[in-house]
């Protein structure tokens, strides 16, 4: 178990920062998440952190040791690969062995490890196979009972998921949570799945452009977004932006709903507007429109849940409203959130 | 007319060209008229002389079943040939796949200047055999050899150290051997090269991280995998070193007292220079069990190794 702290680290490529002066640290026994679109940093970061790639300029820390001029192996960390990176040519035991050969550890020590890093994964009764004979559910077991074998300070996951079928995804993301939890280990965990990113982490650091636009919880970084790039990245439909004099207005499909929800004593912002489509997804209906005077004509979306039995329809001019605690405000120049106007009510 | 005769012909043409059927043994015959015209009927022609007495000279051959074979079993020289055919491959393919082991590692890596030495390491591979061996011709020349001559400059070899590099039968061996390293070096390095390039750079990633150091990398992850390709190399090798002879011709001839003999150019000694086509077919044939082993084995060997 240990921290993980990096300190202004960069990764140049040709010129261009592929990680620019990223400052984080991760807790002790925290799962954290690196979230951001591809070409964001988040696996160039990670490998930094597991010493595949030596950083520009900065500082990488793993339990309060700068670690930035150590070989991977010195580090001891774990990392699981999106493609899982089975050896081939060794059966399953020897892949989860390997490891511990490495260390020079006694056979009978290996022997009894590797049951019991097979036994989390409840792979024991593949370990003669060859990793070709598996599916893919199987290798992403092996994988990290590999990772876990060594007892390692530090878990590194690249996408590990990614490679699985969405029904085996769900139930993959669910042992993975149960096993970080039972062991206590840090892990870094790389996505760009925001619904994985949201399930799994304890914190999300989201990324673009290999800066951190935001670090916080899965609450805060949905709820309160820091900047405009996380507001329209993380939720699907992501949140309605409206933008006048300067300042942009956010909020969420799921909280702009028909005047009707509301009672008149709430405190909510009214926003007529022109419906274009609707879409009916089963649980919920996504009704896609825009905006009406006073307001710019700016494209937004509502997400109705079905206990909403307001009927909408195509080319109809409905009022929508939000309630002011669920608008957020960012400054167009900077993307940055700002306070909100003054006024409560448009004009 | 003349333009109705011609959409003719080309419709003609281009039924014939769709029709799949003629169209495959089209496009196969040049392979199969190669292979029986140059490879075929020469082996089976072989094999009728060597149960024969022919000759160059003669016109009438005469059968006389297992006789050359019982001929050759009983001549020393034909035993001492196929121990230098069977040294001059396994030494000079040790080498070859040791050295391209380490050269496609090195060229593996990123340097500056990388494209020139992948250049001049397959050099020796383009040049024309022949003309690359006349050129070591000179090199080994017992008068001339820059080697001798450099290294005495340079004060390795006394004024009493002057070898003669074709001369004496174990430096002519190794001089052969040298040669044919030379020679198809490159073609294992580009083989394994291709070999290395193709395992995914996760697995090295993942090794390292699995804490392994150089050797154990290259030990455990690196050559086991490429082994299957390996072995093709190593085949490759063994084939046309077992059945070339051109080094051997142009550098010693066999020499000195058929210390570098080897089964190829015994057999050309024999059947063509020599005159007696029989023994020299039967000479040659000998090559063939031993490459159809040396085949089967390898392929096998790969086909076990084959990890993916």
């Amino acid at each position: 178990m240990a921290t993980v702290e990096t300190r202004a680290v960069t990764k140049s490529f040709d010129g261009s920062n592929a990680v620019d002066a990223v400052d984080l640290l991760v807790k002790e026994g925290e799962f954290l998440v690196f979230l951001g679109p591809s070409g964001s940093g988040k696996t160039t970061l990670l490998r930094m952190i597991a010493g595949l790639e030596a950083p520009t300029s900065g500082d990488i820390l793993i339990g309060d040791k700068v670690v930035t001029q150590m070989p991977p192996r010195a580090r001891n960390i774990a990392m699981v690969f999106q493609s899982y990176a089975l050896y081939p040519h060794m059966s399953v035991f020897k892949n989860i062995a390997f490891p511990l050969d490495a260390q020079g550890m006694h056979r009978d020590e290996t022997r009894k490890k590797v049951e019991w890093a097979a036994g989390l994964f409840g792979i024991q009764r593949l370990l003669q196979r060859k990793p070709r004979q598996l599916s893919g559910g199987e290798r992403q077991r092996v994988a990290l009972a590999r990772a876990v074998v060594r007892e390692p300070v530090v878990f590194l996951l690249d996408e590990p998921l990614s490679n699985l079928d969405a029904k085996l995804r769900t139930s993959a993301r669910d042992e993975l949570q149960q096993f970080q939890r039972r062991l206590g280990t840090t892990t870094i965990y790389v996505t760009h799945d925001q619904v994985e990113a949201m399930g799994l982490g304890d914190r999300i650091a989201v990324l673009n452009n290999g800066r951190i636009h935001q670090l916080g919880t899965p609450q805060e970084v949905y709820d309160d977004p820091a900047d405009i790039f996380v507001a329209t990245f993380i939720g699907a439909p992501p949140m309605n932006l409206v933008e006048s004099e300067g300042i942009v207005t956010g909020f969420r499909p799921e909280h702009f709903l028909p005047h009707e929800i509301y009672h008149g004593d709430q405190d909510v912002t009214r926003f007529p507007f022109k419906v274009t489509r609707v879409e009916y997804l089963g649980s919920d209906r996504l009704v896609y429109g825009i905006l009406e005077q006073p307001f710019p004509a700016a494209h937004v979306i509502s997400r109705l849940p079905s206990n909403v039995s307001v009927a909408v329809r195509k080319d109809e001019h409905h009022e929508f409203v939000v309630r002011n605690r669920d608008l957020r405000y960012f400054d167009r120049a900077s993307g940055k959130r700002a306070t909100p106007p003054s006024r409560t009510t448009p004009p | 007319m003349i333009a109705g005769a011609d959409a003719a012909r080309t419709r003609g043409l281009r039924r014939f060209i769709d029709n799949e059927r003629w169209l495959g043994r089209l496009l196969l015959a040049p392979a199969v008229i190669y292979i029986v015209a140059l490879v075929g009927f020469p082996f089976l022609l072989a094999i009728y002389y060597s149960l024969s007495d022919a000759t160059v000279g003669s016109r009438t051959l005469h059968f006389v079943g297992l006789r050359n074979y019982g001929q050759i079993m009983d001549n020393p020289t034909f035993w001492e040939s196929l121990r230098n055919a069977i040294v001059f491959t396994l030494v000079s393919q040790v080498l070859v796949v040791v050295l391209a082991k380490i050269l496609a590692l090195a060229l593996n890596r990123n340097f500056r200047g990388k494209w020139l030495v992948r250049f001049l390491i397959l050099l020796p591979w383009v040049a024309p055999i022949s003309l690359g061996v006349i050129g070591w011709l000179w090199i080994f020349d017992p008068v001339y050899s820059i080697i001798n001559w450099g290294l005495r400059a340079i004060g390795v070899f006394g004024p009493n150290t002057w070898p003669i590099w074709l001369g004496q039968p174990n430096l002519a061996m190794a001089s052969v051997i040298m040669v044919d390293v030379w020679r198809l070096l490159p073609l294992a390095t580009v083989i394994i090269l291709a070999g290395l390039s193709s395992i995914p750079q996760d697995i090295h990633d993942a090794a390292a991280v699995d804490g392994v150091g150089f050797w154990r990398h290259l030990f455990r992850i690196t050559i086991p995998l490429v082994m299957p390709i390996m072995l093709v190399a190593l085949l490759f090798g063994v084939v046309f070193t077992f059945t070339d002879m051109i080094v051997i011709f142009v550098l010693t001839r066999g020499g000195p007292y058929d210390t570098t003999q080897v089964l190829a150019s015994y057999a050309f000694f024999t059947g063509i220079q020599g005159g007696n086509l029989a023994d020299g077919a039967a000479i040659s044939l000998f090559l063939f069990p031993v490459l159809v082993g040396v085949a089967v084995l390898f392929l096998t060997m790969a086909r076990r190794a084959e990890v993916t």
